[in-house]
């Protein structure tokens, strides 16, 4: 069984927020990257208590992005993994990243794809449905629970209101969220062993940005908080009313 | 050339953020100066040609019962086919579950650029730009669509429900429908609770509860709210409440009108998935947690003095009014 990752490089979730060149560009001085938290803390962890089931199976992540990608794929192998495959390229339109996951996908016939739910930093949650379509798989969002059953896989995925528990034959793109697994810290092994695990480096193929990001923008900030005190509570009550109208 | 806007249903009947993506819909086709139609997969209970009064001139109905499950495959082959007998150039989501299913698979394969989180309507008068929440709501980014086709899908609790006059022609439409790889085997939806990410008003608990067995006093006070119930992540990773509830950048981002934190410190990301609320009220016994910067009232003190006394004004109000 060959199951694919994929994996992004995102800000800490720490990080302060801010932009430059005319608010057209994130600042990233002094910013720490990490592993995309629903990438590694669930698809990447899931991935590899698959492979710890079944050790036949290989598991290999990619990332689409520019080098400054690399040390977070090799962070990302010492969790686990086999190989890493990165597309070469700045590009952030999610359809275009899609496409190249989609080019990585068919070239390595891949039986079960993870993504995580969405990314913390442009939040599209996009990427899975438009590689599943784009690879004409089914597509799983959402997946709070994932296990095989030989070749076929019972699924939970979060709907509006509740959950739905399905049976689906691979392959199958499935995004990930909390439920899926736990997180993992790796250990020195696996950071010894990541070093010398394969990480190719392929150019992407020619497609159109459909998006492109024209500027941003912070919010307003708030007018400060205005207290009530503890023995005094039909004062909030009214200023909910009255001021606020929120009650 | 029209806007269709996707109808999501559940068990028949049409959801809330689907009339807040029904008013966005119709607001920009009078911007375009084009027309706008709904859509509907499944069996509908509802009466769909009231929705008119939220600006539709018509509505397009698959009514195949093995729609009502979302499999996004199945949906994004009819929707496509269905938006391009419809000759639609925008379509518009909302961005709840069904719409992270199943708007990004449409547009991938319309090849139409998609918005996804949008919250405002698009800027015409230079191209075609949409406003969306990025970084978890730490900010805005004005995204470009590049391509003729566009995919919108809006964040719930965004846009303002407009209803006015007006019926809209309901009309079967004849697409294939194939049958779906995914077999659904059980449905459990959370009955008696509101639903998260449509709440008006959210309560949500943290660590400063100190466990399960404190929750009813928020409980109540949600209850006496109509509201929906959240936690911060400590709390649902110690299981006291449920996985979905967890809200913050890692969790369910919500932007009710009124969101109550109740012994939470709010944590950078924490506020990451609440601070699109409109009004944010804290009850913190510490002067000094961080969530006070984000909020717009406060009370710092006591939770289990606090919260009951606050379910009893509101009572009292709603008594008096
Ligand atoms: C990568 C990453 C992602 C994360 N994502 C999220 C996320 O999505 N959502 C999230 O919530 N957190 C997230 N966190 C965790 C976050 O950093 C905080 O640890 C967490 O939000 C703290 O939860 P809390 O406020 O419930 O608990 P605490 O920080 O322990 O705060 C408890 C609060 O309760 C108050 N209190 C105690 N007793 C009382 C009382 N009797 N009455 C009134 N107040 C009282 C205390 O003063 C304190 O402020 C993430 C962390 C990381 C590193």
């Amino acid at each position: 069984m060959k199951i694919l990752v994929c994996v992004s490089k995102t800000p800490d979730t720490t990080s302060k927020i801010a932009f430059t060149d005319g608010n057209t560009k994130f600042d990233e001085a002094g910013v720490q990257w990490i592993i995309n938290p629903y990438d590694e803390w669930y698809s990447l962890v899931r991935a590899i208590e698959l492979k710890e089931a079944n050790p036949a199976a290989t598991i290999h992540l990619v990332t689409v992005g520019n080098a400054d990608a690399e040390p977070i794929i090799r962070k990302a192998l010492a969790l686990g993994g086999d190989e890493a495959i990165r597309v070469n390229t700045d590009n952030s339109d999610a359809y275009f990243i899609a496409a190249q996951i989609a080019e990585v996908a068919k070239q390595g016939g891949y039986d079960l794809i993870f993504t995580g739910k969405e990314t913390i930093d442009y939040n599209g949650s996009s990427i899975g449905g438009m590689v599943a379509e784009l690879v004409d798989a089914p597509y799983i969002s959402l997946a709070t629970k994932f296990d095989l059953n030989g070749t076929t896989a019972t699924v939970v995925r979060e709907i509006d209101g509740g959950e739905e528990t399905a049976e689906v034959a691979l392959p199958v793109v499935v995004s990930c969220q909390k439920g899926m697994a736990e997180q993992r810290i790796p250990n020195m092994r696996g950071i010894m062993a990541a070093r010398t695990k394969p990480l190719k480096v392929v150019d992407p193929i020619a497609i159109d940005a459909l998006t492109s990001i024209h500027s941003f923008e912070l919010p307003p900030a708030k007018a400060g908080v205005k207290l009530v005190a503890p023995d005094n509570v039909a004062e909030l009550v009214r200023l909910l009313h009255e001021e606020a109208k929120a009650i | 050339m029209s806007v269709l806007i996707f109808i999501d249903q559940s068990e028949g009947v049409v959801k809330k953020s689907s009339l807040e993506a029904l008013t966005y819909g119709a607001d920009l086709a009078k911007q375009l100066g084009t027309s706008a139609e709904g859509i509907v997969l499944g069996t509908v209970s509802d009466d769909l040609a009231a929705l008119g009064k939220y600006g539709v001139s018509k509505i397009h109905q698959v009514n195949n019962a093995s729609l009502n499950n979302v499999d996004a495959q199945v949906y994004a082959s009819v929707l496509s086919e269905a938006a391009t007998i419809a000759g639609a150039t925008v379509l518009v989501f909302s961005h709840n579950q069904t719409g992270k299913a199943v708007a990004a698979r449409v547009a991938a394969k319309l090849k139409a650029g998609l918005v996804a989180g949008a919250c405002a309507l698009p800027d015409t008068s230079n191209g075609f730009s949409v406003k969306k929440t990025v970084f978890s709501g730490k900010a805005f980014a004005h995204v470009n669509i590049l391509s003729a086709t566009k995919v919108i899908s809006l964040n719930p609790n965004s846009y303002k429900t407009v209803a006015t006059e007006g019926t809209a022609v309901v009309e079967a439409l004849a697409v294939t429908v194939s049958e779906p790889k995914v077999k659904v085997t059980a449905v459990n939806k959370i009955t008696g609770e509101v639903p998260l990410t449509e709440a008006d008003i959210v309560v949500s608990g943290g660590r400063g509860l100190k466990g399960p067995e404190h929750w009813g006093i928020l409980l109540d006070l949600a209850k006496e709210l109509g509201a929906a119930t959240a936690c911060s992540r400590p709390v649902g990773d110690a299981h006291w409440r449920p996985h979905h509830e967890h809200v913050g950048q890692t969790g369910v981002q919500v932007a009710p009108n009124l969101y109550i934190a109740i012994g939470i410190s709010g944590a950078i990301q924490h506020l990451a998935g609440v601070n699109r609320s409109k009004v944010i009220v804290v009850i913190n016994k510490d002067p000094e947690a961080p969530f006070f910067k984000a909020a717009d009232y406060g009370i710092v003190g006591d939770a289990f003095e606090v919260v009951p006394q606050l379910t009893a004004a509101i009572q009292k109000m709603k008594a008096g009014a």
